[in-house]
């Protein structure tokens, strides 16, 4: 057997690729699901319900895709420069904090259409912040970024606790360790009356856009890709490699910030330790499953969205472990992995 | 400060290193030994987890606690025989296929372990391996009580330590297996496959890991509970660039960290309130990175690491 690299991947092949992976996890998933004494069948109706079956249900899908959609794109422009960014859960919470901290300090009085855009704003460069001190490293070290930027979440969530139950904890809040909440005002407006859904979703799909456009169509775009594809050959052609990784490593830094700043205006208002469960891990399977397309990244965050709400609702009505939205979604992973190999590889014999 | 400077004269401090160095000891060793061979593996933080659940439930279940270790063992085969396919025939880039096997294997862990174990408000125990005073030397004064009364998996560490060195450094299939790593070309050569080699040696490696994690369910702890793993398994990685991909050196690494880590738990309570306690537990964390700035520079890295070997493709 020898896998020969195809010269031309043909459109149908990179839709279906992502199809097929989904189907094969949720077969093998079936098997789990079986194996906790329920009907598969059932279970994924019951996801489906859970997801969708309400107008509620709806909004709560799309609430969860929102900051999925973002550091789903963040690790999309890292890793298609080769920029290997583990630490969007990091950047997720400096993004979520700057929010509190600049919310309850400077930015306190500020008109809300003055305000909300400067959070969003802190967000992004504190999320971009954090992922140049791993890019430094890599650049003056040489020290691979893959475990300094998984290490550094650790790094941040112990500061995010410290900081909630220090400087910025929440007198009000009968001793939970959470931020000092965001005046009223300043929170995102919402898309949607009677939801959490707010307009973060919009930014999240202008993010998508832009993102897009960026990578088809400027320069900035061509060099990062090349940086990713032949660093060699890009140095060869003029490319700034550090210039370019540190450019990437804003954009993608930026993302994942931005994402904790509008989880923090849009749900809750204030930072626990618990904003986000695991959203920086999850997109890197948004990434993937999308071929680290930024128009795909946001159906593989509808899809990851659709799994998470939707197996809350199925665990509570079939007693399954809820556990098994983790489980589909890490099997959706590896599946997609193997079928991005077909797709750009032919097998002949 | 001499109430900081004492701890380090009690041997319960020492005795403590060891237990917190023997996860990180059998991590770093199977980690080096993937890396030696050409593959490296995300999926250790997943496999440890995953290891230490199904020790614990296989002595929960009525197995004894070599068994535990044992099918601890096969499950950290199991994953790595996963991320191996994945990532040697197939060729997958190995940093996402890492981190795609850690999700799967936590993931699966956490749905099995709600499936066996009915929901309480406090974790279901299980007897644990005791120590092991070890004749005649445990009774040594400060020595016997920090390094000659440990549960036998702590010993079983050290001795897979100078196993792996002696493995790798003196026999023909530690020197396939560098082999591997460096030039898979070579080992071609030599009439060798580098395939199965390197599928071999992370087989073996993720063994290791998964027997890191069953140590803290089944000697260090006796219940499992989700985050117990707690980044060791990233730790373990930066571990294997601090050793220079050295089992001698790993263990010394291991020991150091777990050095610090004993000793700032110790400090805690002797400035307690002073300091956030947040600080001194990213302390480990923060050392890791540190760890990984000094010996980038000088460590030599397996020349073939992270590189897919496709046969006849140069």
């Amino acid at each position: 057997m020898q896998f020969v690299r195809r010269s031309h991947v043909p459109t149908r092949l990179l839709i279906a690729a992502p199809l097929a992976a989904v189907a094969v996890s949720l077969a093998l998933s079936g098997l789990l699901i079986a194996a906790a004494g329920a009907d598969p069948f059932e279970a994924y109706w019951k996801m489906l319900v859970g997801a969708f079956g309400s107008r509620l249900s709806i909004t709560e899908t799309l609430t969860r895709t929102t900051p999925l959609i973002l550091t789903g794109l963040a690790a999309a422009v890292a890793f298609r420069a080769r920029l290997w960014n583990i630490g969007a859960e990091g950047q997720f919470f400096v993004g979520a904090l700057a929010v509190a901290a600049l919310a309850h300090g400077v930015l306190a009085g500020t008109p809300a259409i003055v305000g909300t855009p400067l959070l969003l704003v802190a967000g992004a460069a504190a999320g971009a912040l954090l992922l140049l001190v791993p890019l430094a490293l890599r650049l003056r070290f040489g020290v691979d970024e893959v475990v300094t930027t998984l290490l550094l979440n650790f790094v941040v969530l112990l500061f995010v606790g410290m900081m909630i139950e220090g400087p910025l904890k929440d007198p009000m809040a009968f001793g939970w360790p959470q931020s000092v909440p965001v005046p009223g005002g300043l929170m995102l407006p919402k898309l949607v009356p009677r939801s959490r859904l707010t307009i973060g979703l919009l930014i999240a799909l202008a993010a998508a856009l832009a993102v897009a456009f960026v990578q088809a169509r400027t320069v900035f775009g061509f060099e990062a890709r090349a940086a990713g594809l032949a660093p060699r050959a890009a140095a060869f052609a003029g490319v700034s490699l550090p210039r370019t990784l540190v450019a990437v490593a804003c954009l993608s830094g930026a993302l994942a910030g931005l994402a904790g700043a509008v989880e923090v205006l849009s749900v809750k208002g204030f930072v626990t330790k618990d904003l986000s469960p695991g959203y920086g891990y999850s997109g890197i399977v948004v990434a993937m499953l999308a071929g680290l397309n930024p128009i795909g990244v946001v159906a593989g965050a509808l899809f990851v969205g659709i799994v998470f709400v939707g197996a809350d609702g199925m665990s509570r009505a079939l007693g399954v472990p809820s556990f098994i939205a983790d489980v589909i979604v890490a099997i959706s992973l590896l599946s997609m992995l193997v079928a991005l190999l077909f797709t750009s590889y032919e097998v002949r014999r | 400060m001499t109430a900081a400077l004492d701890i380090l004269l009690t041997a319960s401090l020492w005795a403590a290193v060891l237990r917190i160095a023997t996860p990180l000891i059998f991590g770093t060793l199977g980690a080096l030994i993937c890396e030696r061979s050409g593959v490296l593996n995300l999926g250790i933080e997943g496999i440890m987890t995953l290891g230490a659940m199904v020790g614990w439930l296989t002595v929960y279940q009525g197995g004894d606690l070599w068994t535990g270790l044992l099918a601890a063992a096969a499950a950290g085969a199991a994953f790595g025989l996963l991320h191996a396919a994945l990532t040697v025939p197939l060729g997958l880039s190995q940093h996402v296929t890492g981190l795609g096997i850690t999700l799967f294997s936590s993931s699966l862990t956490y749905f099995v372990f709600r499936l066996s174990v009915p929901v309480s408000s406090t974790p279901p125990t299980i007897e644990p391996f005791r120590p092991l005073a070890i004749p005649g030397l445990s009774d040594l004064p400060f020595l016997g009580e920090a390094l000659f009364q440990q549960t036998a998996p702590t010993y079983l560490a050290l001795a897979a330590t100078a196993a792996v060195a002696w493995l790798l450094a003196r026999t023909p299939l530690g020197l396939a297996v560098r082999m591997a790593g460096e030039n898979p070309h070579a080992v071609e050569a030599q009439g060798l496959d580098p395939i199965r080699i390197r599928i071999g040696a992370v087989v073996a490696g993720s063994a290791l890991m998964g027997l890191g994690g069953a140590f803290l369910t089944t000697a260090a702890f006796n219940s499992f509970f989700p985050t117990m793993i707690q980044g060791r398994g990233w730790v373990c990685i930066a571990l294997v660039v601090f050793s220079s991909w050295k089992p001698g050196k790993a263990l010394f690494g291991a020991l150091l960290f777990a050095l610090f880590d004993a000793y700032q738990l110790r400090l805690q309570h002797v400035v307690e309130g002073a300091v956030p306690y947040q600080l001194f537990l990213m302390v480990p964390y923060v050392l890791s990175i540190l760890a990984l700035v000094v010996m980038s520079r000088r460590a030599r890295v397996p020349q073939a690491l992270m590189q897919p070997y496709r046969r006849g493709e140069r």
